[in-house]
């Protein structure tokens, strides 16, 4: 029998799609049956107390989540969200209910061995309850007791070599796209660099040392399957320099009908025959592609590397062969100052290992950043605060046509003194040798 | 519940420490396909929806079966789901961007056994628990937040406004017969914990009353000059106030005509709570995308200033969904993503054909940039 009545949550148990409710509904029976015979850690009625304290804000339409909290494990200064039932009383299941982030694998892929030991220990010391993934990519365990923390933190060290993830004014969890290992547009081993950045910044990763929080996120191409442009504050996406390479008989192929138009995404309706001239070629932004005697040629100079062509045709067309990435940055959530995604730096990077031109890039930007960021300024604001020429000051690079969209509308121009012939410092009395009062 | 420890010890809390060792390494997980072809496929199909194929330059193939999540889930979930990688994958499997699960096999049949399989599965009160889709120009999962599950900043609940969404545009994951992918997202506040400001049709939880002074506490829990700090619109300032009790306080004064009950502060301090059953629900932003695909990434721009909370169903909300996403399928053309279409047609004719109401709310007045926003030419329909 449930603990509390769910009248309003019970009717989310109905429709398609995966029902969270009938899911917590088993998870709460499961961890009352026992069937593994466990001295669960924390109560076992944790599942049935959510359920409750989720249907009282269905019916009240408000949280009740006191504000903050403040725990987690010795050394570091995040990974643990502190979380407190406001109606403890009624809910003593999730008095306590803190959410432990874990520093998923790149690219997400595991065994089911992995999760399964993942999983005993969660069902032993916490609720049973995960985010598959938080947003930033941290596998979420929700909910278990403060003096439970330490207990998984050990275990989690000890016995499966798994550390937090970020949380606070630090480095937080990198993630990517799942790049090479099942995607032919990768331009660099989105997993490798994601990895191999984790494992060099674990100290900006565990203790806060930033003027606020700050990700990382890496996209193999410009598609974006990670949003790293919107959703990190340094974006990696990767591209390539020389030409778009071009198979012209599976380009006839496509033309002919044997093969789909971008790959098959649209076979849910009929869209007519696959016109090259009207889906391609005219689509194309720079409109620097032709189609003429059978022959598709690309004015490479001119593309920008937008991908439509090569979604469209991806047996035809490939990225070309001279690969490496594109760093934009300062993307961030409308607080304070609006949203923002991320802006160019560096329009063209290698990508190989051991990636230590862009680790340069990024420490010169935490230097910078570091110093000048006021409390809780993300890089983005500080950006706009201090001016895109500073940050290139910092980073020690050059003005370029494709840092901006376009050129600025005001004059309202400042000039370093030294680029302007004799200096700033004038005596008003010689300028009044030749202009009278 | 006996206690019964890990090994750590309490009195000597850093010996024995392990720290900084990071995630696990990806290579320990992969399947052996994607091993042994990684950094080397040739190109991709989509076979059916939910079911992709992938062929390397081997020759070899990987078929993929991607099915949806609640993205809140169970061990007990987990463990349903390790079972079957285990029955049909090798015991291999992975988590999208998007909170959807994959399965990998190496034959068609394999994978259409697969679907059959997970399409079979439901929980008690007849929803799928792995609904195979998500691929091509459909409408994937939604990425969302915490909601009232977790958080104590939301207006609104992430879990059940999705869950409601799916429910209505299930058809649309199981098909690819929209113009482009169109992503939804949803956050509960506008710290927009997730994709909310980039995807095409974004839900946002949304206060609509300035915040309630805690003025007894407020000193002690808060530090005053960080939550003036947190304002965007710089509607609070530090005050001293007399207590009914005669004790002079210092504590926050709010401007209501400043506030526009963005909660910030309340993140910064807990004696500034401002959630409402009745103020509190859902900005509607639409027109997003973070691909460079033909156009730049754009933002989504608020398309409904306010739809209530009704829980558990939210039905002004789905209904509101179903015709923008009626509309766009109807009207826009083959790879024209929501904002693409929306730009090309004007707002003016977006309002229209969607049969949204256009009120003051939707025209920007935070600070200079707002100025951009409003239309500076002659050009608009009638
Ligand atoms: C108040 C308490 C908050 C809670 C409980 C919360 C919770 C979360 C969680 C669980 C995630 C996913 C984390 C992961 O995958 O590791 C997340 C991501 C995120 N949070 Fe929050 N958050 C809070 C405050 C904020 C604030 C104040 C902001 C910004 C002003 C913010 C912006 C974000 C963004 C943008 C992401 C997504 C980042 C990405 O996509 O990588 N959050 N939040
Ligand atoms: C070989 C080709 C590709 C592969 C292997 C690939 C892989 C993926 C995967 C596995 C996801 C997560 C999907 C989900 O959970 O529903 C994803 C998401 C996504 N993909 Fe791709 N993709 C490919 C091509 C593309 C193309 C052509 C575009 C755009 C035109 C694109 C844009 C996106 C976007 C915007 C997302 C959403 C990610 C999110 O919201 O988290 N991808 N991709
Ligand atoms: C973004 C900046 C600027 C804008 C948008 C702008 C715009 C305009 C416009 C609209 C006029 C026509 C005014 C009229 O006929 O009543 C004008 C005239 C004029 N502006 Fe500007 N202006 C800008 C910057 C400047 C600057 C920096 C200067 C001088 C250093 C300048 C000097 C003049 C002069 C001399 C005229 C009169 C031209 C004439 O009558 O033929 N403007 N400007
Ligand atoms: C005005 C505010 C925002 C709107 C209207 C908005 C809208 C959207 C939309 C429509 C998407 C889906 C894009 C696509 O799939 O191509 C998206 C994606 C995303 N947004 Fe936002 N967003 C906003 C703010 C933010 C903020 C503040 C962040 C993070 C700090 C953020 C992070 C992301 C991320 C990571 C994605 C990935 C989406 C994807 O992979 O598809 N957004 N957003
Ligand atoms: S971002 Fe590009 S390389 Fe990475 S998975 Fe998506 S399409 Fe492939
Ligand atoms: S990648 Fe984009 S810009 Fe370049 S040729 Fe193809 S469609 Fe044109
Ligand atoms: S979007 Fe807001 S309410 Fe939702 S989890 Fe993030 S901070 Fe909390
Ligand atoms: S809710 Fe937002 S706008 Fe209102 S006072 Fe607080 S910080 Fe300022």
């Amino acid at each position: 029998m449930a603990k509390h009545p769910t009248p309003l949550l019970d009717q989310l148990e109905s429709g398609p799609w995966p029902s969270f409710v009938a899911d917590l509904k088993i998870g709460a029976e499961n961890r009352h049956k026992n069937e593994k015979g466990l001295e669960l850690q924390i109560p076992e009625d944790v599942i049935d107390d959510l359920l409750g304290v989720l249907e009282l804000s269905f019916k009240d339409g408000t949280t009740h989540w006191k504000h903050g909290g403040i725990v987690g494990v010795f050394g570091y200064g995040g990974g643990v969200i502190g979380r407190y039932c406001d109606q403890p009383e009624m809910f003593p299941g999730v008095a306590h209910f803190h959410t432990m982030r874990l520093n998923q694998p790149s690219g997400l892929y595991y065994t089911a061995e992995y999760l399964e030991q993942l999983c005993d220990l969660w069902d032993f010391r916490g609720s049973g309850l995960t985010n598959m993934h938080g947003s930033t990519g941290d596998i979420v365990w929700l909910g278990t007791r403060t003096e439970q923390l330490e207990e998984i933190f050990y275990e989690l060290t000890h016995t499966y070599n798994q550390d937090l993830g970020g949380s606070g004014s630090n480095l937080r969890t990198p993630a990517c796209c799942l790049g090479m290992s099942r995607c032919e547009f990768a331009c660099f081993d989105a997993q490798k660099m994601c990895t191999d950045f984790t494992n060099e910044y674990q100290d900006m990763l565990h203790r806060p040392q930033f003027p606020y929080k700050f990700k990382f996120k890496f996209d193999a191409c410009p598609n974006g399957c990670v949003a790293a442009l919107a959703r990190s504050d340094f974006s990696i996406v990767g591209t390539w320099k020389d030409d778009i390479q071009i198979d012209q008989e599976a380009v006839a192929a496509y033309v002919g009908g044997e093969f789909a138009p971008n790959a098959g995404a649209h076979a849910g309706r009929d869209w007519g025959k696959f016109d090259i001239q009207a889906e391609v070629i005219d689509r194309c932004p720079t409109g620097c592609m032709s189609y003429e005697g059978g022959k598709l040629t690309i004015d490479n100079k001119e593309c920008y590397r937008c991908m439509h062509c090569i979604n469209v045709m991806p047996r035809a067309l490939r990225p070309g062969k001279e690969k490496g990435a594109s760093i934009l940055v300062g993307a961030k959530a409308p607080i304070l100052d609006g949203a923002q995604l991320s802006s160019l730096l560096v329009p063209f990077i290698p990508a190989e290992e051991p990636f230590d031109e862009i680790k340069e890039v990024v420490e010169n930007i935490w230097d910078w950043w570091m110093e000048e960021g006021k409390n809780r300024e993300r890089l983005g604001e500080t950006m706009k605060r201090l001016g895109f020429q500073k940050m290139l000051d910092a980073c020690g690079m050059e003005a370029d046509a494709r840092h901006v969209q376009e050129p600025r509308t005001n004059p309202y121009i400042f000039w370093k003194e030294d680029e302007v012939p004799g200096g700033w410092d004038r005596d008003v009395e010689e300028f009044r040798k030749h202009h009278q009062r | 519940m006996a206690f019964v420890s890990s090994g750590y010890n309490p009195d000597k809390p850093m010996s024995d420490r392990i720290s900084d060792i990071g995630p696990r390494n990806y290579e320990e997980f992969l399947p052996p396909v994607i091993k042994k072809n990684f950094g080397k496929w040739l190109y991709h199909e989509i076979i059916e929806p939910g079911v992709l194929m992938h062929k390397a330059e081997s020759g070899d193939e990987v078929y993929t079966v991607r099915a949806g999540t609640a993205r809140l889930v169970t061990t007990s979930y987990i463990r349903e789901a390790c079972a079957i990688a285990k029955e049909y994958c090798g015991g291999h499997l992975r988590w999208t961007t998007r909170n959807n699960v994959e399965f990998m096999v190496e034959s068609l049949e394999d994978a259409k056994k697969l679907k059959e399989t997970l399409n079979a599965k439901t929980f008690p009160g007849g929803s799928h628990m792995f609904p195979v889709g998500g691929t091509g120009a459909s409408i994937s999962n939604i990425v969302h937040t915490q909601g009232w599950v977790h958080c104590h900043t939301p207006a609104t609940d992430a879990s059940g406004t999705v869950k409601v969404i799916m429910d209505e545009l299930f058809e649309e994951f199981t098909s690819m017969k929209m113009p482009a992918i169109l992503r939804i997202a949803v956050a509960c506040c506008l710290n927009m914990c997730g994709a909310c400001h980039c995807s095409d049709l974004a839900v946002v939880g949304y206060h609509r009353k300035p915040p309630m002074v805690d003025n007894a506490y407020l000193d002690n829990l808060c530090e005053i000059p960080l939550a003036i700090a947190s304002c965007p619109t710089g509607a609070l300032k530090p005050s001293k106030m007399e207590l009914p009790d005669g004790k002079t306080v210092k504590t926050i004064a709010v401007n209501n005509d400043r506030c526009m009950y963005c909660g910030n502060c309340y993140t910064m301090c807990p004696s500034l709570p401002l959630a409402d059953q009745e103020g509190d629900g859902i900005v509607l932003m639409v027109g997003g995308k973070v691909s460079n695909r033909i156009s730049n990434p754009k933002f989504s721009k608020v398309a409904v200033a306010f739809i209530p909370n009704e829980p558990p169903r939210w039905p002004t909300l789905a209904k509101v969904t179903r015709k923008i996403v009626e509309t766009y399928a109807a009207e826009a053309k083959k790879y024209e993503r929501l904002g693409d279409w929306a730009e090309r047609i004007g707002w003016e004719r977006f309002f229209e054909k969607c049969e949204l109401e256009f009120t003051h709310h939707l025209i920007d007045d935070f600070r200079d940039p707002a100025y951009f926003t409003w239309r500076q030419t002659t050009n608009f329909k009638f």
